[in-house]
């Protein structure tokens, strides 16, 4: 397989047009599917009562968080090695679904601390992390906003996004390296889950849903990215001629 | 089943304001980012047609 072939702007773009409602489309099942378990299978907690639903969006959030940035860092890597165009649209298209994300798990969290900590915010860890990572996708993205040249804008944000991965394993462990009000990990390869099966199950579907969701974004955001930088091209103009 | 009335499912058995303030803002940040995608490819889409027009002038 040749992998060039679709590193090729002009040819990922109809690609990605045809991926993306397929997995809009999944994104939307797998919520609606997800939202039910979450409020009508999942039990009632026995410590939190109902209020601990907010987990069904806080965890997969919280994961999606983590996961887009290496994503991004992966992209970004690749771009400043091989110099490909396709990496450096691939890591921009993620940056503001990543801090969506961030700022989803940020807030989900603090409905949750409220009720059960008495606390919107306390300066831990886990939390203080979490928030240099919203930092860090803003901050990649407001650079990138203020360099002119796309290019130069490409690498100096890649290069900020590599820098900043290393946030990622310190959120992910700050629960087990620090004395954090956050709770430890409840789903974990190592051991059985901690949690009910319908619980766990409404979990995953929802962190799928947030995948499939991720998936149509990005791509439906990297062919705009792409439009703009190949505008002066002939496949571009083509592009509004299939539309028109 | 959880719920024994539709009352009883607004009311989150009392955690109401924070699950429905977790849901909504969720819910307000993916409809927003879908509009922001939305009017981004909107004016790409026009300006690329303003330079076909121009470019055939």
């Amino acid at each position: 397989m040749n992998w060039y072939h679709y590193a090729s702007p002009s040819t990922f773009y109809p690609l990605a047009g045809k991926l993306v409602p397929w997995f809009a489309v999944l994104a939307f099942i797998l919520t609606t599917v997800g939202l039910y378990i979450s409020f009508f299978v999942a039990p009632t907690d026995f410590q939190q009562g109902e209020g601990y639903r907010i987990i069904f969006i806080h965890v997969p959030a919280a994961w999606m968080s983590m996961f887009i940035y290496v994503v991004m860092a992966f992209w970004s890597a690749i771009g400043l090695a091989w110099n490909t165009r396709l990496s450096f649209v691939m890591a921009r298209a993620l940056a503001p679904t990543g801090a969506m994300f961030t700022f989803v798990a940020l807030w989900t969290g603090a409905f949750w601390g409220k009720p059960m900590w008495g606390a919107w915010w306390v300066w831990d860890a886990r939390l203080t992390s979490e928030l240099i990572l919203l930092f860090l996708y803003v901050g990649v993205m407001a650079l990138q906003a203020a360099i002119d040249d796309p290019r130069r804008a490409d690498r100096a944000g890649a290069l900020l996004n590599l820098v900043g991965v290393i946030n990622v394993p310190i959120i992910y462990f700050s629960v087990t390296w620090w004395n954090t009000l956050h709770q430890g990990s409840s789903v974990s390869l190592a051991r059985a889950p901690s949690m009910a099966q319908t619980m766990l199950w409404g979990m995953l579907v929802m962190a799928l849903a947030a995948w499939m969701y991720t998936l149509a974004v990005a791509l439906a955001r990297a062919r705009t990215l792409i439009l703009d930088r190949e505008r002066r091209t002939e496949w571009a103009r083509a592009v509004l001629e299939v539309k028109a | 089943m959880n719920w024994e009335s539709w009352q009883a499912f607004w009311a989150m058995g009392g955690y109401g304001l924070y699950v429905w303030g977790a849901f909504g803002m969720t819910l307000l940040c993916i409809v927003g980012e879908i509009g922001l995608l939305r009017r981004h490819r909107i004016q790409s889409l026009k300006r690329l047609r303003r330079m076909q027009i121009l470019d055939a002038q």
